[in-house]
């Protein structure tokens, strides 16, 4: 018999792993296709865990929005657009020493970061939707709504920010611009379009004398 | 819950938000020969703002939404120093952005957004709002760098802040939520007494590192201070004015809300990392300065080492630290605004005005402007009696009260260094003579050249008499 603990952990170090190698792949592929279906997987292993620390509202809104919606609309984008790889890739061999001690400075701090907790784990406390009694879902909308409801409406300001941004940033006014007009168009008038003339029959003319004979 | 009381406390917040709503239906029913109500309808948000900020003004701190918002003495000062620099931005800006076809109302709306972002900033009482807070600011920071965007040079510096903006939230976040992995909570009264109680973890010593990166990218202090002159430079002068002015401001109240409100308890931690930054940043801006050409360049590297100097006042990390650090950061904020504004006074349609031969004889061509000019260089680089050299005196001061004296004489040696630079422009401005086909007019707008005239004439009025701001700040962090 396993004991559940372990097969959690065991269950928590192969998501991270997943999640870490995927970040890679998304950074060092060649391919920006296969860069995008990485950041897929390192989504999808985050949901993973996410689901293990019981946010399971959390695991199913990143894979609903993020996987998707985002990343589809991510591969749209990428597909279409032709990435010259070699330009872009200049850099990487040049920055990555930097990016390797970087990279190694943030595990180290991973590490800290569990080992930590497993000498503090009542720092964490029990899970709070199991103490309040209620499933995960309902629990983060009441702590969403009640507790956490100023930064909720910051962030809709910052939601509106970026809207207001992109319009700046990409709408031109240009006077040579043809509009239609909606209304115009549905309150006009046959009358203003077509004039109906009322003509006095008649035959068409007999053939004339300029007209030259067929030969 | 939040009821009415919450409100109340955060009235000024709520009611600019409205405004900014308001002022962005308001531009979408305007025709673009209308836009001068909007200037002048933004100019009066933010002044009824700053009146409700102070008619507001709570006796004791109080708290609004179960602590994630804190109104205190601190936040009050900042948020009307915030409040003005934003307005006297909007005085400044009319003529050069009429004259590059930016006079758009997303200028206004994005400023006062950017605006509240700051005031919630100095008024967070959670990591997650200090975040947020944050975010909202820069984001439009971005877009207003970005705002003329026919100009590659804009557009690359927008690019640049954008990208390491990023990065650094990146690592501010990070930091965050190693913080939270170690304490377990996110409100920052919580995390102080957790910091007290339970004494440090390494794990805490890395969160607090990245927490200081994150801090460090936002101020400008080297070695995080590579976008501030690309920024500077790249930005029309009507949003670099903001970038140094109102988000400095900002930035100071979210290095004294982390580093005091919420690790205070690690002070000697933090003390010491602060005074390598300090010392970084006064020799890099003080020494590249030098060489500059351009005066909105010189401007950043000066930003940068008057960054080092606000740091010499949180190095303290005691009241008289924290009192002289807002004060700097208040003397800083509207020294800035009256040397860009100087620049935006005398630039004009396809005329930048920004480099430092563009000031050549300027005294012959406009004595007051130079006079103006003169003020904010010599405030800037610390001349008595002007104000920014009481302001380099206190954080000078709390330097030594903290025991660092090498730290002190660091910063004063870098001063006399900086002397330099500073009094270059004033030399080419009144002993050079002007450059032959360059016309030099200032711009004819009279509530602007007011407003500009005051502002730098205010820099030697604090130099005389600078008690009371300084016993604000004091009575601020007294508590």
């Amino acid at each position: 018999m396993i004991d559940t603990n372990l097969l959690q952990l065991i269950c928590f170090y192969g998501f991270a792993a997943v999640t870490v190698g995927a970040a890679l792949a998304v950074i060092s592929l060649k391919n920006s296709v296969h860069a995008v279906l990485s950041l897929v997987l390192a989504f999808f292993s985050t949901a993973c865990i996410w689901l293990l620390a019981e946010a399971e509202f959390l695991a199913i809104a990143l894979i609903v929005v993020y996987v998707g919606a985002v990343m589809v609309l991510f591969l749209f984008v990428v597909m279409m657009l032709d990435i010259k790889m070699e330009q872009v890739r200049e850099g990487f061999i040049r920055y990555l020493p930097v990016g390797i001690i970087v990279a190694l400075v943030m595990l180290a701090e991973m590490l800290a970061l569990i080992g930590v907790r497993a000498m503090h784990a009542h720092v964490m406390g029990a899970n709070p939707a199991t103490v309040a009694g209620l499933s995960n879902t309902a629990w983060l909308g009441e702590a969403l709504y009640s507790q956490y409801l100023l930064p909720f409406e910051v962030a809709a300001l910052i939601l509106t920010v970026g809207v207001v941004v992109a319009v700046a940033l990409t709408l031109r006014h240009r006077g040579d611009k043809k509009h239609e007009s909606a209304s115009e168009q549905v309150r006009v008038n046959p009358r203003d379009r077509i004039r109906v003339v009322k003509m006095a029959p008649s035959r068409p003319d007999e053939p004339t004398s300029s007209e030259e004979p067929l030969q | 819950m939040p009821n009415l009381n919450d409100i109340m406390i955060m009235l000024p917040e709520f009611y600019l938000v409205a405004a900014a709503c308001l002022l962005l239906l308001l531009d979408a029913w305007m025709k673009p020969e209308q836009r001068n109500i909007l200037h002048w309808v933004s100019i009066l948000v933010l002044v009824v703002g700053i009146y409700l900020v102070v008619a507001g003004q709570p006796q004791v701190t109080v708290t609004a939404f179960g602590g994630m918002f804190v109104r205190d003495a601190t936040a009050e000062i900042l948020k009307v120093f915030i409040l003005l620099c934003t307005a006297l931005i909007f005085v400044f800006s009319r003529p050069y952005m009429q004259d590059r076809k930016l006079f758009q109302g997303e200028f206004y709306t994005l400023m006062i957004f950017a605006t509240i972002g700051a005031m919630l900033l100095v008024s967070a009482g959670n990591l997650v709002m200090v975040y947020l807070g944050l975010e909202l600011m820069t984001l439009c920071s971005y877009g207003l760098v970005a705002l003329n965007r026919d100009s590659q040079l804009s557009s690359e510096a927008a690019i640049k802040y954008f990208v390491l903006g990023a990065l650094s939230s990146g690592m501010l976040l990070y930091g965050m939520s190693m913080v939270y992995g170690a304490t377990g909570t996110l409100a920052l009264v919580q995390l102080h007494g957790a910091v007290a109680q339970a004494g440090m973890s390494n794990l805490m010593v890395f969160g607090l590192i990245f927490m200081i990166v994150g801090i460090s990218f936002k101020l400008g202090v080297a070695p995080f201070h590579m976008w501030i002159p690309d920024v500077y430079q790249g930005a029309p002068t009507s949003v670099t004015i903001f970038v140094g002015s109102t988000s400095k401001l900002a930035a100071f109240g979210m290095a004294y809300r982390l580093l005091e409100s919420g690790m205070g308890g690690m002070a000697h931690q933090w003390q010491m990392m602060l005074a390598v930054l300090a010392v970084v940043s006064l020799a890099i801006g003080n020494l590249v300065a030098i060489v500059q050409t351009n005066l909105k360049r010189l401007l950043a590297y000066s930003t940068i080492s008057h960054m080092g100097y606000l740091l010499l006042g949180l190095v303290n990390a005691g009241p008289e630290g924290y009192a002289s650090a807002m004060f700097y950061a208040i003397s800083y904020a509207l020294m800035s605004t009256a040397a860009f504004g100087v620049i935006l006074a005398l630039a004009r349609a396809g005329f930048e005005c920004e480099e430092i031969d563009d000031f050549k004889g300027l005294n012959q061509r406009s004595p007051w402007m130079a006079f103006l000019m003169m003020l904010a260089m010599f405030s800037l680089a610390g001349v008595p009696p002007m104000f920014g050299f009481f302001a380099k005196l206190l954080v000078l001061q709390a330097a030594i009260h903290a025991g660092m004296m090498w730290l002190a004489l660091v910063g004063a040696v870098f001063a006399i260094i900086g002397l330099y630079y500073y009094l270059r422009v004033v030399k080419v401005m009144y002993f050079d003579k002007p450059a032959e086909g360059l016309e030099i007019r200032p711009q004819a707008d009279g509530f602007l050249r007011t407003m500009l005239s005051l502002n730098a004439l205010v820099l030697l009025a604090l130099g005389l008499y600078w008690g009371p701001l300084l016993g604000w700040c004091r009575a601020a962090f007294a508590g």
